[in-house]
């Protein structure tokens, strides 16, 4: 048996104290689909970030749609602020391969050049393929593998990481 | 069973070449994915990287500027590379030649053919020839379908009145020569819209046609009656050998689409037009740049549309 999984309300509180004394007056957040838009609403609340919040799919910057083919119901990426100079917060649940954030960050600089992007996890699983590294981190999670690890949302908006059989 | 040339053995879109016999669910992926690739062409950079390294060769043996263009903006931004040719088609050089054609644009490394053609059917005949990693999608052939601007005048049609399952749609004009029409009548009953109206004259309207599914009309004043929707066709005259009408002024008079008749529909009623027009023949001016027209926003859903097809094709 792998041990206890954290807390996801803990990490999630936590993420919003470190985040504090960190924020600049032009901090914005993205959130990334799905688990990272649920993490990056509350802690855009918690943190009363001014500028709205933005949220990305990344389903066509991936890159392994010559393997896979298109995600289907891409969602529609909305960043309502100008990227041009800023300092940026993006938001994932579980940084694992780093493939997801490379793709994010492409994107992103289709909008415009930032000042500064910081990655924001919940959980790290390891496994990096790619040299990226989360600046705020929740916690560290073991996964055994064939398992994967994700972000619910029960439908009192309470969050919880699950793990569940990979495909 | 895999009947359907278009999917694969997953029942994915492998190739567009009719909007007939597509499941309910790949017609809303499409036009979901869409409605994403609209976020991408309102941003400063509209470009995405899937199709990077991949030609996309634009098979025209009909003249076409428009549908040529937005396929060729499509491919763009997807950053693909685009070919264009302007295959004049001879009476003679059909079916082996146009193999033959495909072939060598295949020799070329082609990844994705866009095909036009005066023959019902060509479209199918190269998608059952082309390699595994190939593609085909149909930008109009003969009589028989124009998929792409079938869905993008469903996109056009969600993006305005969102549930298809409360309205009432009219497709107006030549409705015999249209592959534009028989497009959308089948999308617009695939996707559970409960009332498809077609109007125009005897002479225009094909024998049959009720089996579509649609209601059929021969006065635009009883047949615009409450209706959500008014798609006008365009007047085919390069289509028109026999004397099929009398003059396009008669043909105003009783199928232009007036404010007058435009009255008659719901005070809500977005009108639509696949292009070119003909003012003055089945719009009239006032009505084309009117309130109610949506005729230049169905032009720039339609890169969105042919975006999403592409690289839903090309990755399956």
């Amino acid at each position: 048996m792998s041990p206890p999984l954290p807390d996801a309300e803990k990490l999630c509180a936590q993420l919003v104290a470190e985040l504090k004394p960190a924020l600049t007056p032009g901090t914005a957040m993205i959130g990334l689909y799905t688990g990272g838009v649920w993490l990056a609403e509350r802690l855009h609340a918690a943190l009363g970030i001014a500028e709205p919040l933005g949220t990305m799919d990344i389903a066509f910057y991936r890159d392994d749609y010559h393997q896979q083919g298109l995600a289907r119901d891409p969602k529609r990426t909305q960043i309502p602020f100008s990227v041009e100079g800023r300092d940026l917060l993006l938001v994932d649940d579980v940084l694992y391969t780093g493939r997801t954030v490379r793709a994010a960050m492409n994107e992103l600089f289709d909008y415009g050049r930032p000042a500064s992007i910081s990655l924001v996890v919940l959980a790290d699983r390891g496994g990096r393929e790619l040299p990226i590294c989360a600046q705020f981190c929740g916690s560290r999670v073991e996964v055994p593998a064939g398992m994967r690890l994700r972000l619910l949302r029960h439908d009192s908006g309470l969050l919880e990481l699950e793990l569940q059989h990979a495909e | 069973m895999q009947s359907n040339p278009q999917l694969n053995a997953n029942g994915e879109l492998r190739h567009l070449l009719s909007i007939e016999g597509l499941p309910r669910e790949v017609l809303l992926g499409i036009l979901d994915t869409a409605a994403s690739f609209v976020g991408v062409t309102e941003r400063e950079v509209k470009k995405v990287p899937l199709l990077r390294g991949k030609s996309v060769f634009n098979l025209f043996f009909e003249p076409s500027t428009r549908t040529r263009t937005t396929f060729e903006i499509a491919a763009k931004r997807l950053s693909a590379d685009v070919i264009n040719l302007n295959v004049a088609a001879s009476s003679q050089t059909k079916g082996e030649s146009l193999l033959d054609t495909v072939s060598n644009l295949s020799a070329m490394q082609a990844d994705l053919f866009v095909v036009r053609h005066g023959s019902s059917g060509a479209p199918f005949l190269i998608a059952q020839h082309v390699k595994p990693h190939e593609h085909v999608v149909n930008a109009g052939d003969g009589r028989h379908a124009h998929p792409t601007q079938g869905l993008l005048d469903l996109y056009t049609i969600r993006h305005y009145k969102q549930d298809f399952t409360r309205l009432r749609v009219a497709v107006v004009g030549d409705i015999l020569h249209s592959r534009v029409a028989r497009s959308l009548i089948h999308g617009l009953t695939t996707l559970g819209t409960p009332e498809v109206r077609v109007i125009g004259p005897r002479t225009l309207m094909p024998t049959g046609v009720e089996a579509l599914g649609v209601k059929v009309f021969n006065k635009m004043e009883e047949g615009l009656q409450d209706v959500d929707v008014v798609v006008m066709l365009r007047l085919q005259n390069e289509r028109m050998r026999g004397a099929l009408l009398p003059s396009a002024q008669e043909f105003f008079k009783h199928y232009g689409l007036t404010a007058q008749k435009l009255a008659l529909a719901k005070p809500d009623a977005i009108v639509m037009h696949p292009g070119p027009m003909n003012r003055g023949v089945e719009i009239d001016s006032t009505v084309a740049d009117g309130p109610h027209s949506v005729i230049l926003p169905q032009v720039t859903f339609g890169i969105a549309v042919r975006m999403a097809v592409m690289s839903i094709v090309a990755g399956n």
